[in-house]
């Protein structure tokens, strides 16, 4: 025990040998070693942890007016909005954080497949980097219902009806979720229990795991070189940095940046075009009276999409879970002897890019309603978002590469 | 390549804020401005009159809209208030829910956050485009919301109107007909224009009612964005500072 002590003196001391609250700092921020060459993908990682604080305190707030009732919900929400003060501020603060917490984790995870920060020995913290996308998506999708507008409540009848698909068990299966035949009050009490406890632990549980996983073999870079193969006398990273003050202070140019946008989206365009908050979901949910054109909100349209592409409602509902767990084989799809995108070959650069059109593109049509050459081009794009995974072992076997150089270089 | 995948990735960004255009009567600019408390005045005064009878706005207070639209409370109590509510209460109206469902078919719909839900140009357009057709229940019919079941509550305002068909035939041969315009074959005690300016009155006071914080939203909007860029040059300074001796 002693040995571990930091040396610290006074209060600090009596607690380090209590508690290791200043190793813990040492081995996360100050003597945490990160490579020098971070580009601006980098900032995304920080911006999400970001935008989880903002949701949970905004939600917090949130919760001390809204009603989780079927007679109540959609009211109180409107009495947010107008007779709590600054209500409506924490309100679109939170309903754009949820938006901006799918674009932040996007990019985070195209900088992942650029560079290769998914293969080894990172494989465990893309894995929990899979399943905080998950849980997102779940808590997402529990939270839009809370606000109990039609395209809550149709939205939710639709997604939970795909459980139905599944064979023998299915009925029953949504039966159980919904806790009645149709959304309902019961459906909407225990969607705000599980999105306002349930998943905030579990996401929280999981960041924590990410960053430990992290830390445990620390950050990959651009250059997908590890740093930790050459160290100076003392044992430091001849290319890294310490995260405090180093990235702590470029992270911070980066949050003032992201509140730009962000804030510009608040106070000017909170329903982004109808994007961020859906123009139906003005209307209260009305069990009777189904909207002629269901979509989900926007950050879940390439898997809508994907549903949608396939004629077969159970094989759709398969497609859209694959196109999930796909991704936790990642680490073992790719053979490339090399993990950043810059000294990869022609094959997996085109590869990664019709990925990113492909996703893009699907994002695009599961927003629109159906037609047949729509349903066709979605078709393309899925089995593009499949290629791109399950062909990987081929393509990244035979394509070429480029020397890696030992160090990293600089920008 | 890397610049590729990040332009490509921006370029398809604002894709996804584009609107899905839809179909059927084109729809008119309202043209609102929620800054002109005249119009939101005008606007509340034919709301309470012509539509409060039937719809609420549930979620709206008198004395908000009375601070808000530049009145006092003892002016809208006085020429705004029909239903004897408190100026403290919600915009209700008389109307039983139950009996308004058998009357017209289906309950009047609450109007606060109509704006919000349907567009100010397409309710603009609504308001305008009643048309006399004898084979609707109460003898009209609305170019921007097909087989409405809503009366011309607004007749004495603008008078009856007809509409100007025109029937064309699409590819598989079948005839459709599509409105161009409208007629006014009994006039009412507004001329065109004064309809019209009534009318963006009006949809400029739902608008307002949608989100009565709005302007007060973008005049903060302004100072929040301005401290923002303010504060991105400092923490770049101080970046560039700590980063000078990272080679």
């Amino acid at each position: 025990m002693a040995s571990n002590h930091p040396g610290t003196t006074g209060l600090m001391g009596w607690i380090d040998s209590r508690l290791a609250v200043t190793n813990a700092i040492r081995a996360h921020l100050t003597e945490y070693y990160a490579p020098k060459n971070f580009n601006f993908w980098y900032f995304f990682g920080s911006l999400a942890l970001l935008v989880l604080v903002n949701q949970i305190l905004t939600g917090i707030w949130l919760t001390m007016s809204y009603k989780p009732s079927a007679a109540e919900a959609f009211a109180s929400v409107e009495y947010i909005m107008r007779d709590v003060e600054y209500g409506w501020l924490i309100r679109y603060m939170h309903s754009t954080g949820a938006s901006a917490f799918f674009i932040v984790v996007y990019l985070h995870m195209f900088r992942g497949l650029m560079y290769g920060s998914y293969k080894q020995p990172r494989e465990l913290i893309w894995i929990f980097g899979v399943l905080i996308f998950l849980a997102l998506m779940a808590e997402a999708f529990m939270g839009y219902l809370l606000p109990w507008g039609q395209m809550s409540y149709w939205g939710a009848q639709v997604i939970i009806s795909l459980f139905g698909a599944i064979p023998g068990i299915g009925p029953d299966l949504s039966l159980w979720i919904r806790g009645d035949y149709v959304v309902s009050d019961a459906t909407l009490n225990r969607f705000f229990s599980l999105h306002v406890i349930a998943l905030p632990l579990v996401i929280l549980g999981l960041v924590v795991a990410h960053i430990l996983a992290l830390h445990e073999v620390g950050s990959n870079n651009p250059d997908g070189v590890e740093i930790k193969k050459f160290k100076d006398a003392d044992g430091k990273p001849l290319d890294g940095i310490p995260f405090h003050p180093y990235y702590t202070v470029k992270d911070l140019v980066g949050v003032a940046v992201f509140l730009i946008f962000f804030c510009a989206i608040i106070f000017f365009a909170p329903e982004m075009g109808g994007y961020f908050l859906e123009h139906p979901n003005f209307d209260p949910a009305d069990p009777l009276k189904t909207p002629p054109h269901i979509a989900p909100v926007w950050y879940f349209t390439p898997y809508y999409a994907i549903l949608r592409a396939v004629p077969d409602k159970l094989l759709g509902v398969m497609a859209m879970g694959g196109a999930i767990v796909v991704m936790f084989f990642l680490p073992w799809l790719d053979r490339s002897p090399v993990k950043s995108i810059r000294y990869r070959g022609p094959l997996s650069k085109a590869a990664l890019a019709a990925f990113v059109v492909a996703f893009i593109i699907l994002g695009y049509l599961g927003a629109l309603a159906p037609s047949p050459g729509r349903t066709l081009l979605s078709q393309v794009c899925s089995v593009v978002y499949f290629a791109f995974f399950l062909l990987m072992p081929i393509y990244t076997s035979i394509d070429s590469t480029k020397p890696v150089p030992e160090r990293v270089t600089s920008k | 390549m890397r610049k590729l995948i990040i332009a490509m990735v921006f370029a398809a960004l604002p894709g996804l804020v584009v609107a899905a255009g839809g179909e059927g009567y084109p729809l008119e600019k309202a043209d609102v401005d929620v800054s002109n408390k005249a119009s939101l005045q005008r606007g509340a005064k034919l709301f309470v009159n012509y539509c409060m009878g039937c719809h609420s706005a549930e979620h709206q207070r008198y004395n908000r809209l009375a601070r808000d639209i530049g009145l006092s409370d003892e002016q809208v109590r006085d020429n705004l208030i029909f239903t004897g509510a408190k100026v403290g209460e919600q915009m209700k109206n008389a109307m039983p829910k139950k009996d308004a469902k058998k009357w017209f078919g289906a309950t009047p719909p609450d109007l606060t956050l109509i704006a919000r839900s349907r567009g100010a140009d397409y309710l603009y357009t609504y308001l305008k485009t009643f048309y006399i057709d004898e084979s609707r229940p109460w003898g009209v019919n609305n170019a921007a919301f097909p087989l409405v079941g809503m009366p011309h509550v607004l007749w004495e305002l603008q008078g009856w109107q007809k509409a100007v068909v025109e029937t064309h035939k699409d590819a598989e041969g079948n005839e459709r007909s599509v409105i161009t315009g409208f007629e006014i074959v009994k006039p009412g005690s507004m001329s065109g224009p004064e309809f019209d300016k009534a009318m963006r009155d009006l949809v400029n006071f739902l608008v307002y009612v949608a989100e009565p914080i709005q302007l007060e939203r973008t005049r903060i909007g302004v100072w929040v964005i301005a401290f923002l860029i303010l504060l991105t040059v400092v923490f770049y300074l101080l970046k560039k500072e700590y980063w000078k001796d990272v080679h």
